[in-house]
């Protein structure tokens, strides 16, 4: 492979980011005035002003034989600062207001929640000892953002209430779904929201590869560049090299104005790096989705519609709106790779889960996966039947 | 001979668009390849720098069968494109020098051609301007220099002056007789015969994928007892042109 081929085709695609005005809106300042709006809209913009949330809470267990424990608990939630307590006498009363869309989330506290805390402190290795027992949790599913908030919240309020520093992989009496390593300190909507954006800007780059090379295609550059010694593989590297560039520029952008916004996530530089590592893997598997655009598209104006036929689903189904979607559109959202992009940035920048956390791998492996699966399709049917 | 066309047919689909062309291009020799519109000219240039594989027949360059070694022909040659095809966002220098590195060329070579040709065929004033800010002529002149400055020893130099005011083409007809003095290998095709007239060593002229005439513009006045090239062109052509209308 010859590199002076390859940078002089990368320091053009860079020109045309910066010198091209629709180019550079794509790429540059739609990721800072998408950051912006969100931010300004669902209030990360200030970084004082904080998102709370309306729990109702039954306890059952207030004339049990070991009140403190759900007494603990609930005193322990009304002062996560982002949660506000309201005590319902039954859980008919709490539901209706719940339905009624006054509060955003109800949590019954079992009968037997004392007893099972009790269980646990008198023989925490011995299981079969415990009482086991079920926190039920109901939540408005208008919301999106109490969806996605709340659980992780309550779990790591009664993880801190019952079992204080105890291991989280070890088994637990009292289940309220999955576990977490949330940190939910004065979390906004933007908090939630970030992962996805970050997701959610890569995923243009699609149109703008799908438009560039439609545009060379028809003003005959492609044949131009075809006819020098130029190689395919040094060409296509090319392409790679510049879109990870635009990527990686990109994602700062929107980093950068998610901090100036007030984002402030609380992770170390090499979560960060990893972060940033995956949205640029992710960026390679929109780079072949843009070549499968335009090796479609006959033009750059179709390009630009059939790109939608990637864009739409990896948006609507892969990043932060797709919480607030049916449960069938969130199980096809798995069928995209923006979803495990998402998860994966989700786990490392709000729950402050380690780079080495299997849910992290797990997303890095889809992504990779799907990234050159999409980018060697691309390559191939490119070559194939769109440089005409 | 530098150029060597075996029998070349080119067909797509239900159109034939050269037909069984056979023909030799000696080296330092300036070729005129003339024919109406869709006679085949472009297609044979085509094929010849290997953006089209050939039907049947065999085409080479220099000894490279352009089928075989592609890449190799491609080192070899320079070809100015019929519609211009320019980076309209790069300046005219910058469209100049990526063709030259992406012919690999020492960075120092590469400087001193840029600055050359940008003379010779007055553009270095408006070196510096985005390509994008050109006139039609400009961009002509700068779609040529991008097919030249790695100074390949053979150009494929497709209707290169069409559409250009008069000073323009005259000011390309004396970089390409000077081509011709560095002993350069050019095929060129024109619908201008007084350009193929002044210019070309020999000319052939193609019809319906055909080689309907070959020989130097005087052989072929005195064959036709015509007065000049485009008697001879339309004496030759004449016929499809009538047809058509």
């Amino acid at each position: 492979m010859n590199f002076q081929r390859v940078f002089s085709l990368v320091k053009k695609d860079l020109k045309k980011m910066i010198r091209e005005p629709a180019t550079l809106f794509l790429i540059i300042l739609f990721p800072v005035v998408l950051t912006l709006a969100f931010g300004a809209s669902f209030g990360a913009i200030g970084g004082t002003v904080s998102t709370t949330y309306q729990i109702g809470v039954v306890n059952m267990d207030s004339t049990g034989p070991y009140p403190q424990w759900s007494q603990h608990l609930i005193w322990n939630l009304t002062n996560t600062e982002i949660l506000k307590i309201q005590d319902f006498s039954d859980n008919e009363t709490a539901q209706a207001d719940l339905i009624q869309g006054k509060i955003q989330a109800v949590l019954l506290i079992p009968d037997n929640f004392g007893q099972s805390c009790n269980s646990f402190w008198q023989a925490p290795t011995n299981s079969s000892l415990w009482v086991n027992t079920t926190v039920q949790l109901y939540l408005d599913s208008g919301s999106m953002f109490a969806t996605q908030a709340i659980p992780p919240i309550i779990q790591q309020v009664l993880t801190a209430t019952v079992y204080w520093e105890q291991p989280i992989s070890t088994p637990r009496p009292i289940q309220i779904g999955s576990p977490s390593l949330v940190q939910a300190s004065k979390l906004t909507a933007f908090d939630y929201m970030a992962p996805g954006l970050f997701a959610y800007a890569a995923i243009f780059l699609t149109m703008t590869v799908a438009q560039s090379f439609a545009t060379d295609r028809e003003k005959g550059l492609l044949r131009r560049i075809n006819i020098t010694p130029t190689t395919s593989t040094e060409f296509m590297t090319s392409q790679a090299i510049s879109n990870m560039i635009a990527a990686l520029i990109q994602v700062t952008l929107v980093f950068a104005m998610a901090y100036l916004v007030g984002y402030r996530p609380n992770i170390g530089i090499v979560s960060f790096t990893l972060a940033f590592v995956i949205v640029l893997i992710f960026s390679l598997c929109n780079v072949g989705f843009g070549l499968i655009t335009a090796t479609i598209a006959k033009s750059p104006g179709a390009a630009t519609g059939i790109a939608f036929i990637f864009i739409m689903p990896q948006m609507f189904l892969g990043t932060f709106v797709g919480s607030a979607l049916s449960p069938s559109a969130q199980a096809a959202g798995k069928f995209v790779p923006s979803y495990y992009v998402t998860d994966a940035l989700t786990s490392l920048l709000l729950r402050g889960a380690p780079i080495s956390s299997p849910t992290i791998l797990l997303d890095l492996l889809v992504v990779s996966i799907c990234s050159v699966i999409a980018l060697l399709l691309g390559i191939v049917m490119f070559r194939k039947y769109g440089k005409a | 001979m530098v150029i060597v066309i075996d029998n070349l047919i080119k067909r797509f689909e239900d159109v034939t668009a050269v037909d069984g062309l056979s023909l030799e291009v000696e080296k330092g020799e300036l070729f005129g390849l003339l024919g109406p519109n869709g006679a085949g000219k472009t297609t044979t240039i085509n094929v010849l720098c290997g953006l089209l594989e050939p039907t049947s027949g065999s085409v080479s360059v220099r000894g490279y069968d352009v089928r075989k070694e592609p890449r190799k022909v491609k080192e070899l040659i320079g070809v100015c494109p019929q519609d211009t095809a320019v980076f309209s966002y790069l300046t005219g220098r910058e469209n100049v020098e990526l063709f030259g590195n992406l012919h690999a060329m020492p960075k120092e070579k590469l400087k001193k051609n840029t600055e050359e040709l940008l003379r010779k065929l007055s553009l270095l004033d408006d070196a510096n301007r985005r390509v994008g800010k050109y006139s039609g002529g400009m961009r002509r002149r700068i779609n040529l220099i991008m097919a030249l400055v790695h100074d390949p020893e053979l150009a494929f130099l497709d209707e290169p002056t069409v559409a250009m005011d008069v000073q323009s083409r005259h000011a390309v007809w004396d970089f390409i007789k000077g081509l011709k003095k560095q002993k350069k290998t050019v095929i060129l095709t024109t619908h201008y015969m007084e350009e193929a007239e002044e210019l070309c060593d020999r000319v052939g002229v193609i019809d319906y994928g055909k080689l309907i005439a070959l020989g130097s513009p005087k052989q072929l006045k005195d064959k036709f007892k015509a007065k000049n090239l485009e008697e001879v062109f339309i004496q030759l052509t004449g016929r499809r042109i009538r047809e058509e209308l």
